[in-house]
C-alpha cells in the first residue's frame, strides 16, 4: 500500500533474523557509546552486548553484539558499524555458519527444606558450580547457551530464585579459521 | 624533529603545518590559551564571527568553495560548543570536511557541572563523523593531525576535538607525523574493477540511460567533474543532478537536463522515471529526489557509485553498487569505455533524446514577468545574466528562494554553489558567503536569501563589515516564510499559521546601521540598474528585492506522487486540493 508520502513507505513485513556480530574496535574512550548510539539513533535493536579488551598491548577490544532485523537492516547495521572510525572489522558470525555462543550467569537462590535440596539437584544436573552457600542460600555459576541458561533460570524460579546476573553472549566461529 | 611546547601552541602549530590559512571562531574562557598562541603568530588568520553557528557555516562555505580544503573552527566550551551543533549537523549531512576545536573545562572538573561545561563529545557524537576528547598532552599532536585526515578522507565530514584547558597549558613534545593517516581508518577509494566492467556493459546496452549525479562528484574534486564531462561526451547520455551536485556538469551543455527532484525540471524527472539504465554518481537517493519510492524509476537497472558503503541499498535497491571515490571510479569508467568502445544502440538513443526534447518543450520553468511587480524567478534570472561573466559564487539560505536559485541560476563549474541541502538550515547563506569571500577576496559572492532566513544569522553582517568582505545579500522579500506558506496553501487549506514575516526591519537602514550599503527595488524596470549598483558597490550590500508575495515554487512533485505526476507552473486547477488526505500526513 502506498502511504502517499514523500518519505519512503514503511518496509513490507519481511522475515526477521537474529544475527551475532563480532566487532573489533580500538579500545578508546567513547567507543561503546558510539556503537550504542548508532543502534539507538537509527532504531536498531540490541539483544545482547558484550565488551572486553582482547589485545591489551594494541588496545583492541572485541564487542559481541546480538541484534535482529531483516536482511536489509542487518546489512545496513554492518555497513554503519564498519564506517565508524575506531572500528577495524565487523564479522557476521551468523552468516559464517553455526557459531559457538556462550554466556555466563550467576544465580542466587534462597530457601529451606525441600526447595533447597531441589535447587542443589538441579544445579548438579545442569553442571552449575556452587560459588557461595549459606544455611539459607546458594549462588550458582552456570555457563552455557542462552537457551540452557533460560531453562535453568526458569526452574530456579520455582525453588526460590532471588537474583540473576548475566554476561551476555561471547561468540566465536567454529573450525580452524580465525577472524 | 620534536619540539617542546604547550598544548595551545601545538594547536596553532598543527594548523600551520596543515596549511590552514583561515580559522573561524569566537573566544571564551576555555580557549584563552589558544587565542594567546594565535595572537603571537601571523600565519593563521583568525576571523571573528558574531555567533558560533556562523563560524561553522563560514568554514563550510570556505571548504566548499575550495575543493578539498578542510574548514577550521575554534570555539569555547559550553555554549560555544552547543551553538556549533547546528553547523556540525549541517556539515555531516552535506559531507563537508571540517575540523572544529572546542575548549573544555580543565580535566579534573569534567563531570562536575563546572561553569560553561557541557558534554561536548556526548552532544556531538551523533552529529560529527568522529570526535575526540583529549585527555593527555601526549595524544594531542597525533589527534590534531589525525582529525584532518578523518575529516577529508572517505566520505568527508566534521570532526570535533575537545581540548580541556589544562591540556592547553600543559607542555609536551610536538612533532608533525610523517603522514596524517589514522592508524586503522582506510576508506576504499578504488572501485571494484569487475563491477565497473559490469557497469560499462550495462551502460553500453542502454536504450534510455541517464546520469544522476550528486554532491559526491563535487566533493571528489574538480578532476571528478572533468571526468564526468568526458564520460558524458563519450556516451552521449543525458545528465541531471541533485541540488548538491549543481556545477559538476555545465548548465550550458546540450546534454544537461537541469536539476531533478521535488522542484526539478519536467525533463529531468521524467527521464529518471522512464529510463532503463540509471547511473547514480555520488548521490544518495534522498527522499527529496525519489518522491514516492514504489513509483521511483520503476523499470530501470540502477548503478550506484558511492564512497560510503552504507549508502548503497539504503533506500533504493541497486543492481550494481560500486564503493569508491567518484574520481577514481570515473577514471576507470572513461578508460574502459575508450578501450572497449562499445557498440551502443544509436537509434534507441536518438529516440530517447527525441522523447526528452518533447519533455523540454513543455518548458517547466516558464513564468510570466508582467505588470509592476517583480517575479522572484525574474529576479534570479536577471541576477544570473548580470553576473554570469564574472567570477561569481552563490550561497543561499533555505526555502523558496533557494529552489528558485537552483532552477534559474546556471552553474558551469563546480564549487561555485554553496547551499544547505541535507539539513536545510535557514541562516546558512550569509556566514557561508563570508567564508567563501575570505578565500576568494576578489570574487563576487552573492547570498541569495529570503527575508525570514536572513534574520537567523543577520549578526554576521558585522563580521563582513569588520573584514571588509564585500558580500552581497540578495533578499527575495515576499514577506512570508515562502516555502512554509506554499505548503500551507497546498496542504492546510491556505491557513497561513505563523508564516507571515511580521515586523520586518527596514533592510536598507539595517545595512547602513551595520556599516554596509542598502538597496531596495520593487520595480521590474529598474531591477537591472539596482543589481549593477549592488555589484559595483565595494562593500557589503543588503539588497531588499520586493517580489510577488504569493508566488509558488513550481514545478513540484506533490506529496504522495511519483516523478511522472508533477505540478507545472501553468497548472490551472485548485492548488488546495492537489494533495490528498494521506499525502498531508508527512511532508
Amino acid at each position: 500500500m502506498n502511504t502517499s508520502s514523500h518519505y519512503p513507505n514503511a518496509p513490507v513485513a519481511q522475515p526477521v533474523a537474529r544475527h551475532t556480530l563480532a566487532v573489533i574496535v580500538d579500545n578508546e574512550p567513547g567507543v561503546l557509546a558510539r556503537i550504542a548510539g548508532l543502534f539507538s539513533g537509527r532504531g536498531y535493536n540490541i539483544e545482547s552486548l558484550t565488551v572486553s579488551e582482547t589485545e591489551h598491548d594494541k588496545h583492541i577490544s572485541r564487542i559481541t553484539v546480538v541484534t535482529s532485523g531483516t536482511a536489509h537492516i542487518i546489512d545496513q547495521i554492518k555497513a554503519h558499524l564498519d564506517r565508524l572510525v575506531p572500528v577495524h572489522r565487523v564479522v557476521d558470525l551468523t552468516l559464517q555458519g553455526e557459531a559457538l555462543e556462550r554466556e555466563l550467569a550467576l544465580v542466587k537462590v534462597v530457601g529451606k527444606g525441600e526447595h533447597r535440596v531441589e535447587a542443589m539437584r538441579l544445579a548438579a544436573a545442569f553442571g552449575a558450580r556452587t560459588l557461595d552457600a549459606s544455611l539459607t542460600s546458594f549462588v550458582f555459576e552456570l555457563t552455557g547457551s542462552t537457551e540452557e541458561i533460560e531453562r535453568f533460570i526458569k526452574l530456579m524460579t520455582v525453588v526460590g530464585l532471588t537474583e540473576v546476573s548475566r554476561t551476555g553472549i561471547a561468540a566465536m566461529s567454529r573450525g580452524p579459521e580465525a577472524m | 624533529m620534536s619540539e617542546m611546547m604547550t598544548g595551545a601552541e601545538m594547536v596553532v602549530r598543527a594548523l600551520q603545518d596543515q596549511g590552514v590559512e583561515h580559522l573561524f571562531g569566537y573566544p571564551g574562557g576555555a580557549v584563552l590559551p589558544i587565542y594567546d598562541a594565535l595572537f603571537q603568530q601571523d600565519k593563521v588568520k583568525h576571523v571573528l564571527v558574531r555567533h558560533e553557528q556562523g563560524a561553522v557555516h563560514a568554514a563550510e562555505g570556505y571548504a566548499r568553495s575550495t575543493a578539498g580544503k578542510v574548514g577550521c573552527v575554534l570555539v569555547t566550551s559550553g555554549p560555544g560548543a552547543t551553538n556549533a551543533v547546528t553547523g556540525l549537523t549541517d556539515a555531516l549531512l552535506d559531507s563537508i570536511p571540517l575540523v572544529v576545536i572546542t575548549g573544555q573545562v580543565p580535566t579534573h572538573l569534567i563531570g562536575s557541572d563546572a561553569f560553561q561545561e557541557c558534554d561536548t563529545v556526548g552532544i556531538t557524537r551523533s552529529c560529527t563523523k568522529h570526535n575526540y576528547l583529549v585527555k593527555s598532552i601526549a595524544d594531542l599532536p597525533r589527534i590534531l593531525h589525525e582529525a584532518f585526515f578523518v575529516a577529508a578522507n572517505g566520505r568527508p565530514g566534521p570532526v570535533v576535538i575537545d581540548i580541556p584547558k589544562d591540556i592547553q597549558f600543559a607542555s609536551g613534545l610536538y612533532s608533525r607525523p610523517r603522514d596524517n593517516q589514522h592508524k586503522t581508518y582506510r576508506p576504499t577509494v578504488k572501485g571494484d574493477l569487475n563491477k565497473i566492467k559490469a557497469a560499462i556493459e550495462l551502460m553500453a546496452s542502454a536504450k534510455k540511460p541517464v546520469f544522476y549525479t550528486g554532491g559526491g562528484v563535487i566533493n571528489s574534486g574538480p578532476h571528478a567533474s572533468a571526468l564526468l564531462r568526458e564520460l558524458a561526451r563519450l556516451t552521449g547520455f543525458p545528465v541531471t543532478s541533485t541540488l548538491m551536485g549543481l556545477g559538476a556538469y555545465p548548465a550550458a551543455d546540450k546534454q544537461w537536463l537541469g536539476m531533478l527532484g521535488m522542484h526539478g525540471t519536467y525533463e529531468a524527472n521524467l527521464a529518471m522515471h522512464d529510463c532503463d539504465v540509471m547511473i547514480n554518481i555520488g548521490a544518495r537517493f534522498d527522499d527529496r529526489i525519489t518522491g514516492r519510492l514504489d513509483g521511483f524509476s520503476p523499470r530501470s537497472k540502477k548503478i550506484h557509485i558511492d564512497i560510503d558503503p552504507s549508502s548503497i541499498n539504503k533506500t533504493v535497491k541497486v543492481d550494481i553498487g560500486i564503493i569508491g571515490d567518484c574520481a577514481h571510479v570515473l577514471e576507470d569508467m572513461v578508460r574502459l569505455w575508450r578501450e572497449t568502445s562499445p557498440q551502443i544502440d544509436k537509434a534507441a538513443l536518438t529516440a530517447w533524446w527525441t522523447q526528452i526534447d518533447g519533455w523540454r518543450a513543455r518548458k517547466s520553468l516558464a513564468y510570466k514577468q508582467s505588470g509592476s511587480v517583480i517575479k522572484p524567478q525574474y529576479a534570479i534570472e536577471r541576477l544570473y545574466e548580470l553576473t554570469k561573466n564574472r567570477d561569481t559564487y552563490i550561497t543561499t539560505e533555505v526555502g523558496q528562494h533557494q529552489m528558485w536559485a537552483a532552477q534559474y541560476f546556471r552553474f558551469e563549474e563546480p564549487n561555485r554553489w554553496m547551499t544547505s541541502g541535507g539539513l536545510g538550515t535557514m541562516g546558512y547563506g550569509l556566514p557561508a558567503a563570508i567564508g567563501v569571500q575570505m578565500k576568494h577576496p576578489k570574487a563576487l559572492v552573492v547570498d541569495i536569501a529570503g527575508e525570514a532566513s536572513i534574520l537567523m544569522n543577520m549578526q554576521e553582517m558585522s563580521t563582513a563589515v569588520q573584514y571588509r568582505l564585500p558580500v552581497k545579500i540578495f533578499i527575495l522579500n515576499n514577506e512570508y516564510m515562502g516555502m512554509v506558506r506554499q505548503w500551507q496553501e497546498l496542504l492546510h487549506g491556505g491557513r497561513y499559521s505563523e508564516s507571515y514575516s511580521q515586523s520586518l526591519p527596514d533592510f536598507v537602514k539595517l545595512a547602513e546601521a551595520y556599516g554596509g550599503h542598502g538597496i531596495r527595488c520593487s520595480d521590474p524596470a529598474s531591477l537591472d540598474d539596482a543589481i549593477m549598483e549592488m555589484i559595483d558597490t565595494p562593500k557589503p550590500v543588503i539588497f531588499d528585492c520586493l517580489v510577488a508575495k504569493h508566488e509558488n515554487c513550481f514545478p513540484m512533485i506533490p506529496s504522495g506522487k511519483a516523478h511522472n505526476e508533477m505540478i507545472l507552473p501553468d497548472f490551472e486547477g485548485d492548488t488546495m486540493t492537489i494533495i490528498d488526505a494521506k499525502g498531508k500526513a508527512l511532508v
